[in-house]
């Protein structure tokens, strides 16, 4: 792995884009030419130099590449947008839209990370070691297809509308989830760790989602199925009981299912 | 500023002009018979030289399409133009943003485009986005299959004081055509209802769509309208419709044009025919009537039909015919935007994917296919893809090479289409090819005439209007049949533009992206007399029944930006 | 005095297009037909408080200027800014709109209007689920079940009720009486007063209604005894009257689109609807509030492709709400300069947002003195819109009516102003 280190020099009001600072950009680049890399500030575009001091060693093959943003990037958006090989490790906080449109290789990020983290991904690995904000691994306006493939782990907490329009793949956040956590869901796997408030599974049409802490208020639309011990998710077994639920009724032809830890969630069983 | 265009090999059917070396001059924005010494040479050799392209039903302006852009942001987030110097910026990939739209046709070689479906409430609307579409010329028809009035008149059989109406709306609005579109429907869709086939009585006004559609044909004759009616069958999209729309067509049959203004000879214009070419009972045993349909039109006079071809695309379907958008609906779990307008019309918006493996879509597209390429005089049938419901108009060029190329065809149908195809319908045994010379009169002479509009639109002959398209394609040295790629990147991207004899478009990009095209409209009044009469009658009722007071309906002149209307006596 | 008829009212979006304005000696002195509030809007444009005259703030306070000078300070900040934000434009008309959309163009700035903080969110859920509606003429005529949810029109839209509810159409001749009217409302407000059903959902938890009332058209048993408070067999009574009606309306307002929840509330409000369609005829209309603020989703959407919170710095438009709102940017400290029109985001938007604006250059273009001009640098007075200019609205249906100039006045349209501020902009960016 060759490892090419941005150093955040200062991070601006106005935010910062990266959108064309992936591997699989800056593949075959001479450090000087990644220094001049064009990205966006605003309403302008700077060289990457202008906001971060670039070291290291690049390579042909992306998938060689491991790109290090050395500190806080709390003001930087598209971190790793359509990224499809190498690997990108953010040392501090990254703001919205990391590893959006994702297509393979694999984010790191050691903070928290703004909303749309992992929106409409299709493969690769992204970790979110802080906090993420709203709408992780959720679709663009509009869209009807949403998260099609590979693993988001947030082990921090996650804000609203998680894996909204979801159709594949895996989401994990280690911590609690805000309202509606896998809205208008359609395929895939949501595992929240904590608590979930309100509203899982919303609109849901297939899919499945486990929440192992605590839902506050629970949706009318659904259907109990009593208590299921030991369940199997993508090969893996969870050893806990669960009360399972089908629905979301208010979705026509509706065949999601959301699993609540029986342990906390008595109060959700008709 | 004057050219003269050197050296091109000409396509101009309206004056029997094949591919012959001939020069033409413009001055002042009109093709001339000769220019000064001075005139700036445009170099076309090697190249094809067509009148400017005329699309005679598409959906770029108005309250539904603007809804088609609203409903879908997915449509616009990976298909867009950026500013620059006076170009304005732009989205959308099935409805693009007004700007965009003008460019988007220009860089095609087509210059005019006629919005196919206006509710006369929003006329407004429609005439408000005409103000932001820039380089073409443009018109729309208003939608008066479903309204009460014309309604009311016809059951009573007052045609005389029906065509006073639909004279006067037509006027108020600044519209150009009567729009027919599932009559009787869409006012059944007012109550979530619809009807089947032409002869099906609509909830209590009690007149049945064979009715209107023959009423509102003697209407147009009696008005003397340059357009005929513009009609969209009942029963669109539904397998077995055949036998509706040949009833349909029918109708008109000894009906007989009169036009006040043009030189069509027709009484019907049936559009998007594909779309009402459909045999079987259900989904499943769904196959092709085109040749039906084809075998009609080859032995009527009285009949030109657009195609509606289907382009192979994720689009956005967007319609007056509200009944059928509900049953897309359901039948695709899509999002569905719909909007019912008081007392006259309705409309919905529903994405669609037409998938080349999906064995309807691919049936779907053959039809189109069959509709061209069997009708046997190509002035009776006009290229469109009834933008963007079959397929968005970026891909005219496309559609251009399927029917230059039996090849291009045989690879789809062989290698990406579903097996139905072959069997459902004949497609596959159709090895016709058009000529360059019948793609302009697909694309231009036959549109031109059919709407009127043939005096300045459509041929490069002294008097008309310089829309010219100039494409790099050697028709003497290259073979469209075989290099099918080369002649659909030739169409997308023209080698120069002209409109109104200026330079719009060089190398496939705009060039002078400023420039506004006419709004046609048709001011004329069937009867001073009779008219007074009937917008008395329609005062009352607008109190009662409109939720806009009169004196907001018309459409002001501060809507039309270059007015080019088109005075009847 | 002159009476000039069918004059459109220049305040919320039901535009009564049948206001007749009693004019003397180029002054508006009384109206007949408007509601109270429309005549006061009426009355209202020549008050105290009324700026005639550029301002710009120089050492804490506001000092005249003339017209050029505010023009090209107003261009040199907003072609300076690297995040400029223009919002507002829901009091002003379209073609004012469609230059503004231009001049957020060549800014490479964000656009956004007051549906931002009012029905936004039904703009984000009517892309993802659609928009079934029809024009008001259509409930006037037909509808039977008349359903508000989360609004007051009785209060916010006064004349809706007995233009297009109470009043008699086609096929209602009775009016009122041939109609079930439904209030879904936490409060019992007067306009549930005047209705037949009153449904007392509890606060925020509309999703929860919807998703039961989804469910149980679709055949589903509800497992719980209440839902939002409503008992289980009320909704099971209520669905059974909604299908049972010939042609049902939804109208619905902020107290549903900016209640826990937001865009999901609409998007299963919009569902319900749509699937009360098997059952029978239904559409729905949100009840807009600003005349025009319609008028900007649609403008910005023809010119750009998006309804609102377009962001230009890439010189194409770019969309997402909750990124490219005007809340959000301000929030984030992102917006560098902001360019208001036609409304008082002062006096509407959260502290944290106005903490922002107190910190970047403001110009306003705004007839009165508000919330919104006491944190301004730069005022710049224009002429009143449906009173002293007119120009084209969009009413919440969707229908556009042209609004009428009744006076006279030194002063320049919207419209006029923004084609100074595109103009100098332009040179100013050309020099760069």
């Amino acid at each position: 792995m060759n490892e090419i280190i941005l150093t955040p020099k200062e991070q601006p009001s106005v935010p910062l884009e990266l959108l064309n600072v992936n591997p699989d950009t800056v593949a075959g680049k001479s450090i000087d030419e990644i220094r001049q890399i064009k990205i966006a500030h605003g309403n302008t575009e700077v060289e990457l130099s202008e906001f971060f001091n670039v070291k290291g060693e690049s390579s042909e093959n992306p998938s060689e590449i491991r790109i290090v943003i050395d500190g806080d990037v709390y003001n930087t958006k598209r971190i790793g947008y359509g990224m499809q090989s190498g690997e990108i490790l953010v040392k501090g906080n990254a703001s919205m839209y990391v590893g959006t449109e994702m297509k393979g290789g694999k984010i790191v990020v050691e903070g928290n990370v703004g909303s749309w983290a992992g929106r409409d991904m299709e493969g690769g690995e992204l970790i979110i070691m802080g906090n993420a904000g709203d709408y992780v691994g959720s679709a663009y306006r509009g869209d009807w297809r949403g998260m099609s493939g590979g693993k988001i782990t947030v082990h921090g907490n996650a804000g609203n509308e998680i894996g909204e329009y979801m159709l594949g793949g895996k989401i994990e956040v280690k911590g609690n989830a805000t309202t509606l956590a896998g809205i208008h869901m359609n395929g895939g796997v949501l595992v929240i760790h904590g608590d979930a408030t309100t509203r899982v599974g919303g609109e849901m049409m297939n899919g499945t989602i486990i929440v192992k802490g605590r839902i506050d208020e629970f949706l009318p639309g659904f259907k109990y199925h009593g208590i299921e011990k030991n369940i199997e998710i993508d090969g893996e077994v969870i050893d806990s009981s669960f009360y399972k639920f089908e629905g979301d009724f208010a979705v026509k032809g509706c065949g999601g299912i959301v699993y609540a830890n029986a342990s906390k969630n008595g109060h959700i069983v008709p | 500023m004057e050219y003269i265009i050197k050296n091109g090999n000409v396509f101009d059917p309206a004056n029997n002009i094949n591919g012959e070396k001939i020069d033409i001059c413009i001055s002042n924005g009109k093709i001339v018979e000769a220019v000064k010494d001075s005139a700036k040479v445009i170099d076309a050799s090697n190249k094809i030289v067509m009148p400017g392209g005329v699309d005679l039903h598409t959906h770029i302006a108005g309250g539904k399409v603007n809804l088609g852009r609203l409903l879908r942001p997915e449509d616009s987030k990976d298909f867009y133009e950026s500013k620059v110097g006076n170009k304005r910026s732009g989205s959308g990939f099935s409805v693009p943003s007004t700007f965009m739209t003008g460019y988007q046709y220009a860089r095609m070689g087509y210059t005019t485009a006629m919005e196919a479906a206006m509710p006369p409430i929003m006329a407004k609307h429609t005439h408000e986005e005409f103000l932001d579409t820039p380089l073409l010329d443009k018109g729309a028809y208003d939608l008066l299959g479903n309204n009460w009035f014309v309604m009311e008149y016809l059951k009573e059989g007052n045609l005389d004081e029906c065509a006073a109406f639909v004279a006067w709306l037509i006027r108020v609005t600044k519209g150009y055509a009567i729009k027919i579109v599932n009559p009787g429907g869409t006012e059944a869709w007012g109550w979530g209802g619809n009807v089947q086939g032409i002869n099906d009585p609509v909830p209590y006004f009690d007149i049945t769509g064979a009715e209107i559609i023959k009423g509102l044909g003697k209407v147009n004759e009696m008005i003397g309208l340059p357009h005929s009616i513009h009609l969209h069958c009942n029963d669109l999209g539904q397998p077995g419709n055949y036998e509706t729309t040949l009833k349909s067509f029918d109708l008109l049959k000894n009906i007989e044009a009169n036009p006040k203004y043009g030189e069509r000879d027709t009484s019907l214009h049936a559009t998007h025919v594909q779309f009402h070419s459909y045999g079987g009972t259900s989904w499943r045993d769904f196959e092709s009537e085109a040749p039906a349909i084809a075998d009609y039109v080859n032995k009527n006079d009285h009949i030109v039909i657009d195609v509606g071809q289907v382009t192979l695309d994720e689009t956005t379907t967007m319609t007056a015919d509200g009944p059928m958008e509900y049953d897309l609906h359901k039948l695709t779990g899509f999002k569905w935007a719909n909007v019912d307008i008081e007392l006259e019309t309705g409309s919905g918006v529903v994405p669609f994917i037409y998938s080349p493996k999906s064995p309807v879509s691919g049936v779907q597209w053959a039809i189109g296919m069959e509709l061209f390429l069997l009708t046997n005089d190509v002035n009776k049938v006009v290229l469109t893809t009834d933008h963007p419901n079959a397929g968005p108009f970026i891909r005219y060029p496309t559609v251009i090479a399927w029917l230059l190329s039996n090849k291009y065809r045989t690879d789809l149908i062989e290698n990406s289409l579903h097996p139905w195809v072959q069997k459902k319908t004949s497609v596959a045994t159709i090895d016709r090819e058009y000529s360059l010379y019948e793609i302009a009169q697909t694309t231009r002479s036959a549109a031109a005439k059919v709407l009127g509009l043939s005096e300045t639109k459509g041929h490069l002959g002294v008097g008309a209007d310089a829309d010219i398209a100039i494409y790099s394609f050697d028709p003497e040295t290259q073979d469209p049949s075989t290099e099918y790629h080369a002649i659909e990147e030739a169409f997308a991207r023209a080698k120069y533009v002209f409109k109104d004899g200026e330079i719009i478009v060089k190398d496939g990009e705009v060039v002078k992206p400023e420039g506004y095209g006419r709004t046609f409209w048709i001011d004329s009044q069937y009867d001073s007399e009779l008219e007074n009469k009937v917008v008395e009658d329609v005062k009352i009722k607008f109190k009662k029944y409109y939720s806009i007071n009169f004196d907001s309906y018309r459409v002001h002149d501060e809507y039309i930006r270059k007015s080019s209307p088109i005075k009847l006596s | 005095m002159e009476l000039v008829k069918d004059v459109p009212c220049p305040f919320c979006g039901t535009l009564c297009d049948d206001i007749i304005v009693k004019v003397e000696d180029n002054e508006i002195i009384g109206t007949i037909n408007a509601c109270r509030i429309g005549h006061s809007k009426f009355m209202d444009h020549k008050s105290a408080t009324r700026y005639t005259k550029p301002l710009i703030r120089k050492n804490g306070s506001l000092v005249e200027v003339d017209m050029d000078e505010a023009i090209d300070k107003t261009a040199e900040i907003l072609a300076n800014s690297k995040r400029p934000l223009l919002f507002g434009w829901s009091s002003t008309e379209c073609e004012a709109m469609g230059i503004g959309v231009n001049l957020a163009e060549e800014l490479k700035g964000v656009i956004d209007n007051t549906a931002t903080v009012c029905h936004g969110p039904s703009l984000l859920a009517v892309q993802d689920t659609g928009y079934p509606v029809s024009t008001l003429g259509e409930v006037k005529n037909r509808a039977d079940v008349v359903i508000y949810w989360g609004c007051n029109p009785f209060h916010a839209h006064p004349r809706h009720i007995g233009r297009h509810v109470f009043s008699r159409g086609f096929f209602r001749n009775r009016g009122r009486s041939d109609r079930t009217v439904i209030v879904v409302d936490p409060r019992k407000s007067d306009t549930a007063k005047l209705a037949d059903i009153h449904l007392q959902v509890d606060s925020g938890r509309d999703y929860e209604l919807l998703d039961a009332l989804r469910s149980v058209m679709n055949g589903h048993e509800i497992p719980y005894e209440t839902v939002a408070g409503i008992p289980r067999d009320t909704i099971y009574q209520a669905v059974d009257i909604l299908g049972k009606a010939q042609f049902g309306i939804l109208f619905f307002g902020m107290g549903i689109t900016m209640t826990a929840g937001k865009n999901r509330n609409i998007d299963a409000g919009i569902c319900t609807i749509q699937e009360l369609n098997q059952f029978a005829k239904y559409t729905l209309i949100p009840m807009r509030g600003h005349y025009n603020v319609n008028g900007f989703n649609q403008v910005c959407t023809w010119q750009t492709g998006y309804p609102f919170c377009v962001d230009f710095a890439t010189g194409y438009p770019r969309y997402n709400p909750g990124e490219s709102g005007s809340n959000d940017l301000l929030q984030n400290k992102e917006a560098d300069s902001m360019m208001v029109v036609g409304s008082d985001p002062g006096a509407h938007f959260p502290q944290k947002a106005l903490e922002r604006m107190a910190e970047i250059p403001v110009i306003a273009i705004e007839p009165h003195r508000t919330p919104t001009t006491e944190l301004a640098d730069i005022i710049i007075p224009p002429a009143f819109v449906g009173v002293e200019t007119e120009g084209t609205a969009y009413r919440m249906d969707s229908i556009p009516i042209r609004m009428k100039k009744l006076v006279e006045t030194d002063l320049l349209s919207d419209k006029e102003i923004m084609e100074k501020i595109l103009e100098r902009t332009k040179e100013f960016i050309a020099s760069k």
